[in-house]
Formats: C-alpha cells, structure tokens, sequence
C-alpha cells in the first residue's frame, strides 16, 4: 500500500515537474519573440513561415524606431535638455510617471491607512466602505467626467493627469489600513503619555512598524502604473508627454503596421523594467508577500 | 476596536483624535476625492442627462431613459456578458493554476524555486501593451506561430483565425489576461505553503492522512487569508483588460467589454445624441455590477 | 537594509530630478515661443495630422514647418496622429477644451463632423475669386457645408484603389482579366482571376477586412461597385447601402472561395498581409501606398519578396468604376484665440496657396486640387513621375465625395460591425438592414 502511494507519488512529481518546465518555457516564449523579433530583418518576420531563430541580427527596427519622433529628454523650466529620439523620452516620461505615483501614493496611504485602523474620528465607516467600494473600480467609469475635471485643473496633457488619478485609488489606503492595525495600542498609547507629537508618532514609531507594508505598495503601484495604458491614452496628447506604452500603440495603429518596429519598440519597454526586476527580485517578492500575509 | 470604545475617553481626548485622524487622511482624500469620489458623482449626475460632447454644462435632465435604451442595447448587454464572463472565467482559474504551481514548486531547491517564480511572473512586469503586440503577432490568421504550430503538430487542418472568429477571440483574450495575472498569486502562495504550521502537518501524518487529505483540512485553512487577496487582486486585474480589448480587436469579434464600449461611446460615435449621458449610464451599471461584486467578496471574507 | 536604504535614496533624488523636470515642462508651455525680435506676432501653433502620405512623416513634414517658421516666425508643433484611433485623440482634446489650433484631414471629419458641431472656424474668408476659380469645383463643394461655410482649405486629393501582386496573378493565370493598360476589370474578370488565384493557391487570396474601421473605403468602394450600389443618396442625407445590388454584391463576395471576411484585418494589417504576399490583392491602396517603400523597406511598388504590385480600380460590371475620393486639407479649430487663429491661417496660405503649395503637395504623395496657387503652375508638378502619370489614369473615375453625410462616424461603425456578422454566417439582407437603420438614425441626429 504504501509503496504504491510512494510510486505513484513519485511519478506525480516527475509528471508535474515536466509540465512546469513545459509551461515556463510557455510563459517566457511572447517575451522571447519580442526580443528576437526586433532584431529579425523584415525578410524574416515577414516570412510566410516562422522564423524561429533570426537568420540575420539586424539592429534595423532600433535604428528606425530612434528616428522617429524626436524630442527634448527633459525640459526643466527653461532648460531644454539634449534632442533625443522621442523613445527615449517616452521612457524618461514613463519612470518619472511611475516613481511619482509611487512615492505620492506611499506617502498619502501609509497617513491614512494609519489613521483608518488606528484613529476613532466621525465618518470613519463612511469612508472606509467608500474605499471598499471603490477599490475594484475601473477607470473607464469615470472618464467622461475626470478628463473633464483635468481640463479645468489644466492638467490634460501633462503627466499628472495620468498620476494623480492613481493616487486617488483607494486599494493602497485599503492595504496600509490592513498593516497599521497590527501597531499595538499601548505602544501609541506610551508614546502619547510621553508628550510626542502626532507626527512625531507617526514617523517613528508607525512608520518603521509597516515598513513592509509601504515595500508592497511601492511595487504594487509601480508595476501599475508602469503598465496602465488606458488613462494615458485619454490624458495625453503630444508626443513629448507620451510615454512607451502608448508610443507602442500608437505605432501599432499605423497605415501599414510595421512588426518589427512594434517588437522594437515593445523591447525598449519591457527590458528596462525586467532588469529591475530581475535585480531587485528579492524584494519584489517579499513586498509582495508581505501585502498577502497582513491583507 | 470594540473592547477599545468600551473605555471612556474624554471630550478633549475624542476631538484630538478626530482632528488628528483627518489632518492624517487629508492629503489621500484630497486624491480619492477629488479623482474618484467626485468624478464618479458627476458621472451618476450625468447618467441623467442628454449631454455630449457639446453640452458645456450637464445637459438636460432625461431621468433614466438612458438606462431604458441601455437595457435594449443589444452591444451593451453583450458587452456586459463578456465583462462577466471574463471575470467568471479568469478569478478561478487564476487562483487554482497559481495554487497547483505553487504546491508543485515551494519545495524545489530555493535557486530552482526563484526561477520558476520569475519566469511565472515575467509577464507582469512586460507590461500590458508590449505583451498585447506580440500575442497579436502570434494569433496572426495567416502566418501567426500559433497557426504554424498547431498545424505543424497536426492538431488543425487549417489556420483558426484567433482574434476574428467570434468562437475563440474573447478566449484568446482571457488567455493573454491570465498569463499576466498569474504572476502574483504565485508569490503569494508558494509563501502561504512555506508558512503553513509543519506542526500540524506531522501530526496529521502521523495519524495516517493522506497528502490530499493533509492538504485540504490542515494546508487549504490556513491559506484563506491569501486566497482572499488574490481573489481581490485577480478581480482587480480583470477588469483592467482595456488594452487588449482596444488593440486586439477594437471591441469587434464578440469581444466588447463595458470599459471598452464607454470609451467608444464617448469618443467615436460622437454623433449619437447625448453620447456622454449614455456612456456615463453604463459606467454606473458597471460600478453597480462591481460594487455587488466586492461587497460579496467582502461577505466572503468576513465569514471565513 | 542598508542597501535598500540607499537604492531608496537613490530614486528619491531621481525622481526629485524628474520632478523638476515635469513641472519646468508645464510652465515652458505658457512661456512665449522664442524671442524671435521683429516679430511681435510671433506665436506658437499646434498642428496635428493624420497619415496623408508624407504627411505622416515627421522629417519631411518638419521640412516644411521648418520653412515656414523661419519665414513667418510661427512655430509650429506637429503630433502625428493614427487612422485607428485619432479620432477618439481629437474628440478627447475637444472635451478637454484642447483642441489643436490646426488640423489636416478631410471634409468627412472637418466640415461633416467637427465642423457641423461648431468646433471649426469659417474659411471662407480666405478664398477670394480667383481662388474659387482654381480649385476644382467638386473639391470645394465637399469642404463647404449647406450654409456656405468653408471648414477645409483643400491641399491635396486622389482616389482610393486596390492593387494587386502582379507576380501572383501571373503565376496563377489570372493575369489575362487584368487591362493593365487602364488599370481597369469588370466585376466577371474579378471573380474568373479570384477563382484562378484559389484554384493555384488554395487559401485566401483575398480579405474583407473589418477588424475596425481603418481603411474602410476600401471595402465600401468593392461592394459598392461590384454590381454599382451605392453608399448614400446623391443629397447626402441618408445611407442606402442596403439597395440590391450591393446586397447581390455582398452575396457573390460571400460565396467566393478565396475571400474572406475577416475581423482580425483592418485596414493597415491588409496591407501588411498583401506586402506579406500572403494576400494576393489589397483593397486599402492608393496611390501614396504605390509610392512608399514596403514596410520591410525592401523598395517601393514591390511587395517585401519583391513581386510586383500594381494598382488597379475596383471591379465594375462596366469596368467603369465610381472610385472613392479622398480630399485634405486643413481646418482650424476655434479656440477662442485670434492671434492663434490668425497664425493658423497664415500658416494655410503658406501652405495651400503660395509658391510652396507645389512641395506641400509634393510631401503628401497626391495630387493638387488645383491647377494654379498665386501664379505658380501646379498641373506640372508630377511631370517627372511616372508612376503618377500612371495614376492620372484612374482619375476621371473620382466618384461623389459621400463622405459628408450626417452619421459618418457612426455609419463607419455598422459597416464594419455589419461585415463581420456577415463573416459568421449572418442573414445578408437582414444585417445589412439592421446595421443600415443604425446609421441612418444617426443621420436623423
């Protein structure tokens, strides 16, 4: 009995080791066409049937897609940086867009997340059932009205449009609330006793206690950003704000798509981003596993 | 919370607290409100309304005549099912493949373990549209990869044309969707698996359960915080299919969501009167639909 | 923890850094152009253009601004906008009160469209007798609305045709039903060369693309020349694409081996497919395609293997076909700003009627609609170019400019919804009836 448990186990475990390689090898297979794709010439992504290996490198889509578009690679009020393809201004938008909304949302969920578990002020239930609700919420429902609130604020066309937004979502508020309320009591309590400050509380002694908390958001916010498309396709119109999501897809919505160039293109927004990754994997996946444990 | 309250506090003490707790949550109201909350009210306003794109105020009050046209929108309600149907689809399987993954992989060697979760998690970080452009690529009708090797293996006797035939284009989109949310709930379970009390575990094999057994009344339980999560964040993820839908197949082919159907509604058929009434209209079916849909995820959770 | 301090640090200052840079980008864009002395006028436009063939190319186009600013000392700042969705970037900026001082498309957009809604300034202004003289009657009827307004100052116009891979015909035997002397085939000859094509090639040869709206002109312009349907009425007040030819016409594309309806094909995928050589025919051509180089850039008129292309009309029972018109040109949106819109119009002057209108023209890859701008001759301009001279040929066959009716945007949206349901199997007469009624509610307004 307890053998056959044991070989049939074992077999299991060999079945499903090949299954995870053939899988991995699934999942890594789009980024692997992206990659390849962009350095195929035109003869081999066109070819009528695949080319799985490029029989030539070519550096040609990169050298087509640097000619496009140029602009500024920053401008700082007045100061005009260097012209540079507008590619690569698009990735500078993209960071600048993503570590924005990062920073600010960390900051203003860490505050309120604290102030949700951990205060006991009036409309308290209102507003966390308002994040509750709101939380799942896709963009789109609101984007009559938003894109008409950015105009007011003369924000359409300008990066914040697209930030500020991410902010106001409330799942980090939600997530910080869920950290802030494993801060004991009497450690707040002794604090206050003490004389110290609100503030001073809060940035001593709540901030270092859901430290991993802030990691998880950071991420969670980051990569969200960092691959929105839809609220940047609504709120930005020039090319110096766009950023590489939509100057991918806007390539692809051309006269004659060009693959190569898209795979270029799609190149230049994917690696940065899997390079950081890559890097900072151990971090990546304890914030993440530290949204998970607390949430 | 409860026990706390029972505590008398003084009147000074109740009004520091308030004015504290709001100076703390000020900065974040100041963006929930102002580009979630507010914005979502003039949207239920304008629901109401006959306005479009010219209107520069709300535009006449018309009641709900455009909830009775929405009604009998054939597009609408299509596109209403696919939303469902996409969630419907993608939550669970989402969760029981990453939950499979992880139990296969939280064993393995650490280095081996990081590699599949890396692999597994790629996709997220590629990002929506450059992981759009390269599955549209390979769904090609004509000279795509995935044609060349279905009929290469013998599996087809003649190209399927993914992304037009309405039989396999909103799964095709749901496949895209689910190599990119995946990721996440990987991480978080091969952690739950690692975290799960081994005490319990030997005491339950002592007592001659079975793996199967071990894994659901002692491993599963213990994990329901994580499932809850992921079961919030995958239905998050959902929702967020706007890129694909637009760039893929432009709401054609029988995959029209809700979100892409407003945005074509306020943007592309600006000649239909009262466009941005109506497309207000859907938004807050849609937020209702979801709105039901997290209050009872929340139900679930408060149970367990 | 130490290192991540540090990294932490470090996008700290990073991002402080980008910040800088974001906010010095938004005050930039209040701050005057440049202070070009002398001229007090000076100011800064935005231009946005749709791909009207070399229009849609920033270093030529920048070519032209370039000029322009140095002689008028107008800056002007050009995005490039999409078939796909340019539309929905427009009508976004108008809902955001930021709307382009000036804008390059044609009259079904600037006068059926924007300007019907009131968004465009009148031109009419800027055409005096001889001008009315010049431009080519038609033309200016299709940029002017019923009240006499002009919401387009025309540059450039052409007519949409389809091609074929010369190559692949003669390889199947289908090369006999094409006259490529006038460029012209009956609707017979199209069927015979399809049916040849399928019976050498035995897959799709040929593709109803409805996959969006992207280059459905193409599509129109085969189903409703086939057996000489028609699109709308001659007054442009309704559609009447359900009459029975075009019906007969949808039938015959339905039944034939060789074409398909398909949905994952717009207008530019077909054209990648054709330049592929994996479609033997295109129908989203003219003459601008036939002029630039293949999207492997392996030269022009070649298809990337380097078949031959050539462009034909689209198939008629006569062979004398009502070839789908495109006009562009320019219109101005009316943003509240004189000095804007007076520069805006400066810059149209300088563009479409001037000494300079002949290389404006030349950059879009068409053909005037003019003969003559402020003296200099423009009928000449294509002289030296055979394959243009070619094109003339197909010409007299510019059908009406349909484009303007009521509900355009919304009749483009049935068609190539009604197309795809056909492509799964639907009723013919029944969709188009269906998708036909959408549109024509749409006109009703």
């Amino acid at each position: 009995m307890k053998e056959t448990t044991n070989g049939r186990s074992k077999a299991y475990k060999v079945f499903s080791i090949v299954l995870l390689v053939i899988l991995a090898l699934l999942f890594l297979f789009p980024l692997y066409w992206i990659v390849t794709g962009a350095f195929k010439t035109g003869q081999d992504i066109y070819s009528t049937t695949p080319v799985w290996w490029p029989s030539e490198w070519t550096m040609a889509n990169f050298t087509k897609l640097f000619s496009r578009r140029s602009a500024p690679l920053f401008e700082i009020v007045g100061l005009v940086g260097p012209t540079v393809p507008g590619a690569i201004r698009w990735l500078v938008n993209t960071v600048f867009m993503s570590v924005m909304a990062m920073l600010l949302t960390c900051l203003t969920a860490s505050m309120a997340g604290y102030a949700l578990a951990k205060k006991r002020f009036l409309g308290r239930g209102l507003i966390f059932s308002l994040i509750v609700c709101a939380m799942a919420l896709p963009k789109q429902v609101i984007l009559i009205p938003l894109l008409k609130e950015m105009s007011a604020l003369h924000l359409y066309d300008t990066l914040w449009a697209v930030i500020f937004p991410t902010v106001g979502w409330p799942f980090g508020v939600f997530l910080m609330k869920q950290f802030s309320e494993g801060i004991p009591g009497e450690i707040l309590e002794a604090a206050r006793v003490d004389g110290a400050s609100e503030w001073r509380t809060f940035s001593t002694i709540v901030l270092p206690m859901v430290k991993p908390g802030i990691g998880a958001l950071a991420i969670f916010t980051f990569i969200n950003s960092w691959n929105d498309y839809f609220m940047q396709l609504v709120m930005l119109a020039s090319n110096t704000k766009y950023t590489i999501s939509l100057g991918i897809a806007t390539m692809q919505a051309e006269t004659s798509v060009d693959t190569g160039l898209l795979m270029a293109g799609a190149t230049l927004a994917a690696v940065p981003i899997i390079i950081v990754f890559l890097i900072f994997q151990k971090y990546f996946t304890q914030g993440i596993t530290m949204g998970a444990v607390k949430g | 919370m409860a026990k706390e309250s029972k505590t008398p506090m003084s009147r000074a003490l109740v009004r520091r607290e308030t004015i504290s707790g709001y100076l703390f949550m000020l900065p974040s109201l100041i963006f929930f409100l102002g580009f979630v909350i507010i914005p979502m009210v003039i949207c239920i306003i304008n629901s109401l309304t006959d306005a479009n794109m010219n209107t520069a105020g709300l535009g006449n009050f018309v009641g709900l005549a455009n909830f009775k046209k929405l009604w009998g929108d054939k597009t609408f309600r299509e596109a209403l099912w696919n939303t469902f149907l996409i969630v419907i689809v993608s939550v669970p399987t989402v969760c029981a493949f990453s939950l499979w993954v992880s139990s296969a992989i939280y064993k393995l060697n650490s280095k081996v373990l990081s590699v599949f979760r890396c692999i597994f998690y790629l996709p997220v970080v590629t990002g929506s549209v450059a992981v759009t452009v390269v599955w549209k690529w390979m769904y090609d009708n004509y000279t795509g990869i995935l044609n060349a090797v279905m009929k290469g293996a013998g599996l087809i006797d003649s190209n399927i044309n993914w992304l037009g035939d309405p039989k396999y284009a909103i799964w095709c989109i749901i496949l895209i969707l689910f190599t990119t949310s995946v990721g996440q709930p990987i991480v978080l379970y091969v952690s739950a698996l690692g975290n799960v009390d081994q005490s319990l575990v030997e005491a339950a094999q002592v007592d001659g359960a079975t793996d199967f057994q071990v894994f659901w009344k002692i491993k599963w339980p213990q994990m329901m915080p994580t499932t809850l999560y992921i079961l919030v964040i995958t239905t998050i993820n959902s929702f967020q299919c706007f890129a694909l839908i637009q760039l893929l197949t432009q709401g054609g082919s029988g995959t029209n969501t809700v979100m892409y159907y407003i945005y074509y509604t306020a943007f592309k058929l600006t000649e239909q009167s009262g466009h941005f009434g109506y497309a207000n209209a859907m938004g807050v079916v849609l937020a209702i639909f979801i709105g039901l849909l997290s209050a009872l995820q929340f139900k679930l959770a408060k149970e367990k | 923890m130490k290192k991540m301090k540090r990294i932490l640090a470090l996008v700290l200052a990073l991002a402080m850094i980008l910040a800088l840079g974001a906010c010095g980008s938004k005050t930039e864009e209040t701050k005057p152009a440049d202070d070009q002395s002398g001229a007090a006028d000076a100011t800064e436009i935005t231009l946005w253009t749709y791909p009207i063939g070399g229009w849609g190319d920033e270093n030529k186009v920048k070519e032209l601004t370039d000029a322009f600013t140095a002689e008028t000392g107008i800056k002007v700042t050009v995005e490039y906008l999409a078939y796909a969705d340019g539309d929905d970037k427009v009508n976004s900026a108008i809902t955001a009160n930021k709307a382009p001082d000036l804008i390059m498309e044609g009259p079904e957009r600037l006068v059926a469209n924007w300007g019907a809604k009131g968004y465009m300034v009148d031109l009419s202004d800027m055409l005096d007798d001889t001008d009315k003289s010049e431009i080519y009657e038609s033309v200016l009827t299709a940029c002017t609305n019923a009240e006499g307004a002009v919401y387009e100052y025309p540059l450039v116009m052409t007519a949409h045709c389809m091609a074929v891979n010369l190559d692949a015909f003669k390889a199947a035997g289908a090369d006999q039903y094409l006259d490529l002397d006038t460029h012209t085939w009956t609707t017979d000859d199209f069927i015979n060369a399809v049916a040849a094509l399928y019976a050498y090639y035995g897959d799709t040869v040929g593709a109803v693309y409805c996959g969006g709206q992207g280059g459905d002109q193409g599509t129109r312009a085969l189903i409703n020349n086939m057996y000489g349907g028609t699109f709308t009425n001659t007054e442009h007040t309704a559609y009447t694409w359900d009459d029975p030819e075009n019906i007969q016409a949808l039938e015959q594309l339905k039944s034939m081996d060789g074409i398909a309806f398909d949905a994952s094909l717009a207008g530019g995928d077909e054209i990648a497919k054709f330049y592929q050589g994996v479609l033997k025919m295109a129908f989203c051509w003219n003459i601008a395609q036939q002029l630039n180089p293949n999207s492997a850039d392996t030269g022009s008129g070649l298809t990337i293997s380097g078949e031959e292309i050539a462009f034909m009309s689209f198939p008629s029972q006569t062979g004398e076909s009502q070839l789908c018109g495109g006009i562009w040109g320019f219109g101005i949106f009316d943003n509240g700003d004189d000095a804007k819109i007076d520069a805006a119009k400066q810059f149209i002057k300088y563009m479409c009627d001037s000494e300079n209108t002949a290389a404006a023209v030349k950059t879009a890859n068409y053909f005037a609609v003019r003969d003559t701008a402020e003296g200099a001759d423009l009928s000449g301009i294509w002289a030296d170019n055979e394959i243009m001279n070619e094109y003339t040929k197909l010409m007299p066959y510019l059908g009406d400019y349909y484009q303007v009716t009521a509900g355009w945007a919304q009749a483009r949206t049935s068609w190539w919804n009604m197309l795809q349901d056909i492509g799964e199997g639907a009723d013919v007469t029944e969709t188009v009836q269906t998708f036909m009624a959408e549109a024509n509610a749409a006109a009703q307004g």
